[in-house]
């Protein structure tokens, strides 16, 4: 996610849910990063940001999108996964055989431009058109929580070809309207981004514990596209803070296959980010 | 005729060049050359009423707020990268005794930008629609004068001071960086003063045998100090990587004001020096850090 959106740690939100709720098969944390993995498509240019996106980068190279390139916001560029498993995207190894390391200005330069296919971001807070709060819960004038801010995600957000929100799936985190704007998804809706001047992109998608959610290319409503294996569409609506829509065909999102499996193992060896 | 030597301790630098009141940048590579050995310094010298500005800065603005030592925080993000929250931070803007003005990565670079080219602010087309305009009142919107286009004016920001850590650099401020740079070239052209903390002190001529590399123009830096591990637990290319564990430790001792007393005692008074610091972390646990796989570059050829 991006870059450093959530304010604690995704793994350790997946383990509230549930303990191994696909019992020793895979955890939702896998589930997830494989997810994240498949939205990056051949040859993207991918915008890849913190914790879990990490490793769905490198997933996505070793399997069905080899000619994806990364960008990381610190200004390193490569066509290579990192050699070995990564914390953060400053970890020596990712800088090990890039194809450029250069300014976060030059990075930022590529997004402004328009030549990042995708990016990933992280979210305390969702609301129903997909604006995302890393800031302020409660609000700037009544802040019940500060969480760490923006980092790179409101950039990523306004600027990406389209972006890809992962968070855990809980009532207080999916609410009807967001306590404060971090990362603009839909605004109020179809025609918001174009009225403040946000020259493209939008959120694509939502990856979270329990489903994945799409936008209504009309409304730009968030909507329900798919449940994980086990959960019931009612679990996500009775976890949403609004009445959710939901698509016509709502569909089972894909368990992680073996070969995913072993290569997430291989680059979260200790279950750092992905163990429950 | 060879220019004056700007060699001094960290002591002397901070001491000089970070008085109470400043507004300071550091962080600037992100999450690698983090000058956390300054910010110890800065602690243990009880610094007061700092503005810290920083794309980041990961978990170094935290300790500085734990301490006390801050008043205004002008930065992208603030926390402990691989685990979230800094509580530190969390705590003083809860409490209402941190100033905030919040930025995107971008708009930080562009403010530091500005003002290392002398203009009064930078147009960007990131944050529209975003509420950061109603926390940062140094970015407005406005209409592009040859497209009608609305963007973002991101108002210059020059720092007082900029801290910047770096694998080397020769006594006169002449600085060796390879790796990410993040937003350290605009830092330091957008500073008054510059400390630079290396880790090791080189001769001019090692400088000067590959300009390419050098961050920021000798004459414009006001200290260097020689810091080796002086980014410890962030890593620097070439020489050491990041302690994960520092980072995870660090979580749990920043959770109280309380365990943040501890930590200072333990960490920043309890090791003045390097070779404290060193000592405190054990010989097990650096050379666990240090480099496993060499990959030096080719050689350039700078000739005539």
């Amino acid at each position: 996610m991006d870059t450093k959106g959530e304010g604690e740690h995704v793994g350790e939100h997946v383990g509230e849910r549930k303990a191994r709720p696909y019992g020793d098969l895979y955890t939702a944390a896998e589930l997830m990063v494989a997810a994240a993995a498949r939205e990056i498509k051949d040859g993207d240019v991918v915008f890849v940001g913190m914790r879990l996106p990490l490793l769905g980068f490198q997933l996505a190279k070793h399997t069905h999108a080899p000619n994806a390139v990364g960008v990381y916001e610190l200004g390193i560029v490569r066509d290579a996964a990192a050699p070995e498993p990564i914390f953060t995207m400053g970890d020596l190894p990712n800088l090990h055989r890039a194809t450029w390391l250069a300014d976060t200005g030059d990075v930022m330069g590529l997004l402004q431009q328009g030549l990042v296919d995708v990016s990933f971001i992280g979210g305390a807070q969702v609301d129903r058109f997909g604006n995302l709060n890393t800031s302020y819960i409660g609000g700037p004038d009544k802040i019940e929580t500060r969480l760490p801010g923006s980092g790179g995600a409101c950039d990523l957000a306004g600027l990406a070809r389209r972006h890809i929100i992962i968070m855990a799936h809980e009532k207080r985190r999916f609410v009807p309207k967001v306590d404060y704007i971090t990362s603009p998804g839909y605004g109020d809706g179809a025609g918001w981004r174009e009225r403040v001047g946000l020259p493209r992109g939008g959120p694509s998608t939502v990856i979270t514990t329990f489903a994945i959610l799409r936008f209504d290319p009309e409304t730009r409503e968030m909507m329900l596209s798919s449940t994980h294996p086990g959960v019931a569409v009612e679990d996500v609506m009775s976890n949403t803070g609004w009445p959710l829509k939901v698509a016509a065909s709502v569909t089972e999102t894909p368990a992680p296959t073996e070969d995913e499996l072993s290569i997430l193992r291989r680059f979260d060896p200790q279950g750092f980010w992905t163990g429950v | 005729m060879a220019p004056d030597s700007k060699l001094m301790t960290l002591a002397e630098a901070v001491s000089r060049f970070v008085p109470d009141g400043s507004s300071v940048v550091a962080g600037t590579a992100l999450e690698s050359f983090i000058p956390f050995a300054a910010g110890r310094e800065i602690i243990r010298q009880r610094k007061r009423d700092l503005t810290l500005i920083g794309p980041i800065s990961d978990i170094l603005f935290d300790q500085l707020i734990g301490a006390g030592c801050v008043r205004r925080v002008r930065a992208a993000w603030v926390g402990n990268v691989i685990t979230g929250s800094g509580y530190n931070f969390r705590r003083a803007v809860e409490d209402g005794a941190l100033e905030i003005e919040d930025h995107s990565n971008l708009t930080l670079a562009l403010a530091l930008r500005a003002a290392a080219m002398g203009v009064p602010f930078m147009p960007a087309r990131t944050a529209l629609g975003s509420d950061l305009f109603k926390t940062n009142a140094n970015l407005k919107t406005m209409i592009c004068p040859f497209t009608g286009d609305t963007l973002t004016a991101v108002a210059a920001i020059a720092p007082d001071v900029a801290i910047v850590h770096v694998q080397r650099a020769d006594e006169y401020g002449n600085a060796h960086a390879w790796g990410n740079l993040g937003v350290t070239r605009e830092a330091c052209l957008a500073s008054r003063h510059i400390i630079i903390t290396a880790e090791e002190i080189v001769a001019h001529d090692v400088i000067t045998s590959d300009p390419n590399r050098v961050i920021t123009p000798g004459f414009r830096v006001s200290a260097v100090a020689h810091a080796s591990w002086g980014a410890h637990p962030s890593p620097v290319p070439g020489y050491y990587n990041r302690d994960h564990q520092a980072f995870l430790d660090y979580q749990e001792s920043s959770q109280t004001p309380e365990a943040f007393a501890q930590w200072q005692a333990r960490w920043v008074d309890g090791a003045r020096s390097d070779k404290d610091y060193l000592a405190l972390l054990g010989e097990k646990r650096v050379a666990g850090l240090r480099l496993k796989h060499h990959a030096p570059a080719e050689a350039v050829d700078y000739g005539y």
